[in-house]
């Protein structure tokens, strides 16, 4: 079997690629989400300790 | 084991198991790619297509094992307002929903070129896309409600009360004359599929169900952050972070 023929994959590329594709974003924003979200809470929350132990 | 219902001792434990349950995922997930579109043999019939069903059967596996754990954490919730189970329940519903949209997605992609028709209202293609409409419906509840004690009792009744399309999803292809093949891998007995197909596709589902418990550990993990703000813990967790 050669790549050409292996991406070509008898006639349905766009098909199979095409879920492949969408898996992949689907993946990958479901692991990036909870990395971001990990940056931003942590930011809110040493803002928030900040603010508490002024107005204290 | 009691003591993990904890939050503080939970978010600890779910910090360490992160990281070697993404390493097992990315092992899967390569095995089964491999495998799956190096090795597997194109189908007699579907010819190169069948390599879609190493996507979609996983993606639809997981839309339904997501919703009943959220139900399931929903009615703990119900009934004994244990705080852990409205943090799984409410990190739950975006992920069931992802997993969802790629089962009918892919789905789509596969019914086009041997179906001839991205889409049929079909009984299973129905229910699985009513499926989606209450993952989307979970969500837009616990937007809507402020308090997230009220927002998870409403979101655990409405949760519940859908697990009823879960046996309807499974079942549709039975009761229905569906244009969807009836169920290959679950057959009571031999499963009516090759091996060198069913390999990579039972490794496709164990990726898919790791990788789930790895990002629905790591939301757990912000949600206990958030929740548990005004605890010495996670003031304390903060700072180390």
């Amino acid at each position: 079997m050669n790549w050409a023929e292996f991406f070509a994959m008898g006639g349905y590329a766009q098909y199979v690629w095409g879920v492949y594709a969408i898996a992949a974003v689907i993946l990958t924003f479901n692991a990036l989400q909870p990395l971001l979200r990990r940056r931003t809470v942590l930011k809110r929350l040493r803002n928030y300790y900040k603010l508490k132990s002024k107005t204290r | 084991m009691y003591k993990y219902a904890a939050p503080k001792n939970f978010y600890a434990l779910a910090g360490t198991l992160v990281p070697w349950l993404a390493g097992i995922t990315v092992v899967l997930l390569v095995t089964g790619l491999y495998l799956g579109l190096f090795v597997a043999p194109p189908d007699y019939q579907q010819g190169e297509t069948v390599r879609i069903m190493f996507v979609h059967v996983p993606a639809a596996w997981m839309s339904m094992f997501i919703y009943v754990l959220m139900a399931g954490a929903g009615a703990m919730v119900l009934s004994w307002q244990v705080k852990l189970a409205e943090v799984l329940a409410s990190v739950c519903a975006p992920i069931g929903a992802s997993f969802t949209l790629l089962a009918l997605a892919s789905g789509s992609l596969w019914g086009k070129p041997m179906w001839g028709t991205w889409w049929a209202w079909d009984a299973r293609l129905t229910s699985e896309l009513i499926l989606f409409f209450l993952y989307l419906g979970v969500m837009a509840l616990r937007a809507s409600i402020d308090d997230p004690r009220r927002a998870a009792r409403a979101c655990a009744i409405l949760a519940l009360v859908g697990v009823v399309n879960i046996p309807i999803i499974h079942f549709s292809v039975e009761w229905w004359n569906t244009l969807h093949q009836p169920a290959s891998v679950s057959k009571l007995g031999k499963p009516t599929i090759h091996i060198d197909i069913l390999i990579p596709l039972l490794v496709m589902l164990a990726a898919f169900q790791t990788f789930f418990f790895t990002v629905v550990l790591m939301r757990m993990r912000n949600d206990i952050l958030e929740r548990e703000r005004e605890t010495q813990w996670v003031s304390e967790a903060v700072k180390r972070a």
